[in-house]
């Protein structure tokens, strides 16, 4: 072991044997794990279609041909290609690229929020589940269970009813119907974290159940939620849509990928690109985030050290 | 020792890593003759994948490279599959450290053994149950006919790792290679097994690769030891004259045990010296 | 006054049917300043007594005093400035996700010191660490530099009273004897009180003064290591033990 040198560039810095503050630890932490995430070649297309699909849906206004509400009776139903409109029309003669171009705002924006709010509601009950045990843990997985026990949909229409129809009352109702398996995973990782000699050890120094939760607990359950998120994105989007098909998510005029999906299925067998196109979507994003889990889990995985 | 049964030149274990090729084994050599061979050294020395390099049981992306590695007449680098699968048990047994770990736990004791003679040997059931009868009676498991209807969870350490001897021998192989067979034991129990071992080793003329951390111990069940520093043999020596041998990591080794009945205040402390990686490694080849 | 005072302990797991008695009226006391160690092979209930001091297990019943003082069910700030552990598996001990850094600062915090940046610096010395171990994650220390980083912790809060579980049977031979050399030193510069928890002889023998073996959940023979190393053992089990120490060593 030599004394650490003076470190010259950022990535020796970055690398260095022996950081020499807080700050260069985390930051070397952070760096190891790209590295790792950057030797998955899937993980980096996954990044890369995410990155492009934001980037889209952050310049929709000029990348857009048409306005994406702009009907046109006329050209319905055209094959993409036709005129101009690369994507073809919908059964309105809306151009189908622009609209998927501002879809792409609100279905992100559904899906990050859902992936947000979901799994955080989950950890914190699968957790505190886990780890007090006993009379809470019964009560508490006895409620994920009544939640587990409704179809999604279901639970979810019986939520926009009482709240409202509109984005925002759709992404509260898929969150709530969505974090039950995120508890029971974090519950089930709890199990097997709190009986370990790292959580006695903390215990022994007089830490309380809130900081040993939180601080200890939490680092190592949201790997495998980080994964499970990511592997359940698609159903979000599809249960968002599902919402709007019924009039109760994203309402009719608004291009959101799912609504699309469901207003071009009438015409799926004649007119096959009004569904399938923002049906590609969907499932480019999906499987965006499906690759981006799995190289997470080895970056987050803590024994994948050396 | 005339017949060799196994003979090793030059061994690498190589695993490419993202920061270049890690080799856990560096060169060794060393022959293996119907004797008691002691592999000693500490963690990450190689020693135990020494003896997984002998049945080719490295897992991929690790790589095994040899001049030559031949067992009982078999080129281990150039056989097939389907020859290794013979050559591993009935040519040579490996019982690992913990018997949890390595035995069915939803299979009955009985069913474990009957099995591993009969992908073997072509023999009946009822043969085999009585062969099975016969092998747990030889590593002193009292009352065989109740033990082989339990489940591995039903029985101690020290009878599990017994009746994983009497699995790994029941085909008769002429190779043993026991890595850190008593690590996970009581030290009373310990001894037990290793005896019962050591017994069917000799009776049988059976070679023994013994693996282990516990220099004192091999020496008490092996011939020969050879111990291991960085993936290299750095000293061969008979055990019988364990005591007088020369290397500093030996001797750093044997001293830096308490003993009970010569006490110190201090132990002693292993220096590591960097000239000890480098220095070539000494053949174990007879 | 004794350290540790232990009365007719008895601890238990599990209820009704199921219950099963790790240790049954187990009673010893250790002097301040003395290293006193629990013998015994895997399930003698030895690292249970650890457990039931430390209050890691609740279900114990029996007089447990910590410097005079009688245990209750909860154990509160002092005790656990007072009285520390070190586990036996530096590989779980410590959290995977956590700098050496955060553990110390952490244990540090908890027992509201100041200055903690200094005293971080002072306990890896203690230990035998040097500054540039400070920001490393566990996997990238060896099991003998995790089991320093361990007891540095255990020292954080300046304890009088270290309970030492196993703390050198995952660890190398060579590595053993340069723990057990800086638990020997660490006791002599800060006045510290061992019990230890070992199923090896030999270490018991090098570190304590005084030894209980343990069988079946209960203490069979107390006895000093000046008998033991005469192997003027009374009950058999011990004699057992001490043969078969010696054989493998011979």
């Amino acid at each position: 072991m030599s004394t650490a040198t003076e470190p010259s560039t950022l990535k020796a810095w970055l690398l260095a044997e022996e950081p020499t503050s807080r700050r260069q630890a985390r930051a070397a932490s952070v760096y190891q794990g790209w590295l790792t995430m950057r030797g998955n070649t899937l993980t980096m297309i996954g990044l890369g279609i995410l990155i492009f699909l934001i980037l889209c849906a952050i310049f929709a206004p000029l990348l857009a041909t048409e306005n994406p509400f702009a009907q046109d009776l006329a050209n319905r139903l055209k094959p993409p290609g036709w005129e101009g409109h690369i994507f073809g029309t919908d059964s309105l003669g809306r151009d189908i690229y622009s609209r998927l171009l501002y879809g792409a705002r609100i279905s992100i924006y559904i899906v990050l929020l859902v992936a947000a709010v979901a799994p955080l509601v989950g950890l914190m009950i699968g957790t505190i589940a886990g780890y007090v045990g006993g009379v809470t843990d019964t009560v508490l997985m006895r409620a994920t269970d009544i939640f587990l026990a409704f179809p999604r949909l279901v639970l979810a229409l019986a939520f926009v009813a009482a709240l409202g129809a509109g984005i925002e009352n759709a992404v509260l109702a898929i969150a709530l119907t969505a974090w039950p398996p995120y508890a029971r995973i974090a519950r089930a990782e709890t199990l097997t974290i709190r009986n370990s000699d790292f959580i006695a050890a903390v215990r022994l120094q007089g830490a309380g159940p809130i900081r040993i939760i939180v601080r200890h607990i939490w680092p190592l359950c949201i790997s495998s939620l980080i994964v499970r998120v990511t592997l359940d994105m698609a159903g979000i989007i599809l249960t968002a849509a599902g919402l709007g098909f019924l009039g109760l998510g994203a309402q009719p005029p608004s291009p959101e990928w799912g609504a699309m999906v469901a207003e071009g299925r009438k015409y799926i067998l004649d007119y096959w690109w009004v569904a399938t196109i923002p049906g590609l979507a969907i499932f480019s994003l999906s499987l965006a985030f499906n690759l981006i889990g799995d190289g997470l889990r080895d970056v987050l995985d803590p024994k994948g050290g050396e | 020792m005339t017949d060799t049964l196994l003979d090793v030149e030059n061994l690498w274990v190589k695993f490419p890593t993202r920061s270049g090729v890690f080799d856990a084994v560096r060169g060794i050599s060393f022959t293996l003759g119907r004797e008691r061979l002691g592999i000693v050294g500490e963690s990450g020395s190689g020693k135990s994948m020494t003896g997984r390099a002998i049945l080719r049981l490295i897992r991929p992306p690790g790589k095994i490279e040899a001049d030559r590695l031949v067992m009982t007449g078999t080129d281990v680098l150039k056989a097939s599959e389907k020859q290794m699968r013979s050559l591993r048990g009935h040519h040579a047994s490996m019982i690992m450290q913990d018997p949890k770990f390595s035995l069915n736990p939803v299979m009955t004791v009985g069913q474990q053994i009957t099995e591993a003679l009969m992908t073997h040997e072509k023999v009946s059931t009822r043969v085999a149950r009585q062969k099975a009868l016969e092998m747990l009676d030889a590593v002193a498991i009292r009352n065989p006919e109740r033990v082989l209807d339990l489940y591995p969870h039903e029985v101690s350490g020290g009878m599990g790792q017994r009746i994983m001897i009497a699995m790994m021998l029941i085909p008769d192989p002429e190779i043993l290679i026991a890595d850190e067979p008593t690590s996970a034991l009581d030290v009373s129990v310990q001894l037990q097994v290793l005896e019962i071992m050591n017994k069917l080793v000799s009776d049988r003329g059976m070679g023994l690769i013994f693996i282990s951390h516990d220099l004192n111990l091999v020496s008490n069940f092996c011939d020969r030891i050879v111990i291991m520093y960085a993936g290299r043999i750095v000293e061969v020596c008979e055990a019988g004259r364990l005591h007088e041998a020369q290397h500093p990591y030996t001797r750093g080794l044997l001293n830096a045990v308490p003993n009970l009945q010569s006490p110190r205040d201090r132990l002693e402390v292993l220096k590591r010296d960097p000239a000890w990686r480098e220095a070539p490694s000494v053949s174990a080849r007879l | 006054m004794s350290a540790i005072e232990i009365n007719d302990l008895n601890v238990w797991f599990g209820e009704g049917p199921d219950r099963n008695d790790a240790v049954k009226h187990v009673s010893f006391s250790v002097p301040e300043g003395e290293s006193f160690g629990l013998v015994g092979e895997s399930g003698s209930g030895k690292s249970t007594v650890l457990r039931a001091i430390t209050g890691l297990v609740p279900t114990w019943q029996g007089g447990i005093h910590v410097q005079g003082r009688p245990l209750g069910r909860k154990r509160d700030k002092t005790f656990y400035k007072n009285v520390q552990m070190v586990f036996q598996d530096p590989y779980a001990s410590l959290h995977p996700r956590m700098t050496v850094d955060q553990v110390l600062s952490e244990a540090l915090q908890l027992h509201g010191f100041k200055e903690i940046d200094s005293r971080i610096e002072t306990l890896l010395r203690d230990v035998g660490l040097g500054p540039g171990f400070r920001f490393r994650y566990p996997h990238q220390l060896s099991g003998g530099q995790r089991q320093r980083v361990a007891i540095a912790r255990a020292l954080a809060p300046e304890p009088k009273i270290l309970l030492l579980d196993e703390p050198t049977s995952a660890l190398d031979v060579s590595v053993q004897a340069e723990i057990l050399n800086l638990l020997t030193d660490l006791r002599a510069e800060r006045h510290l009180t061992y019990v230890m928890v070992s199923h090896d002889l030999g270490v018991v023998g090098h570190m304590c003064g005084q030894v209980a073996v343990m069988q079946h959940g209960e203490i069979v023979e107390e006895l000093g290591v000046a008998d033991m190393r005469q192997l003027k053992a009374e009950h058999d089990y011990t004699q057992h033990l001490l043969d078969s120490s010696l054989r493998s060593i011979r």
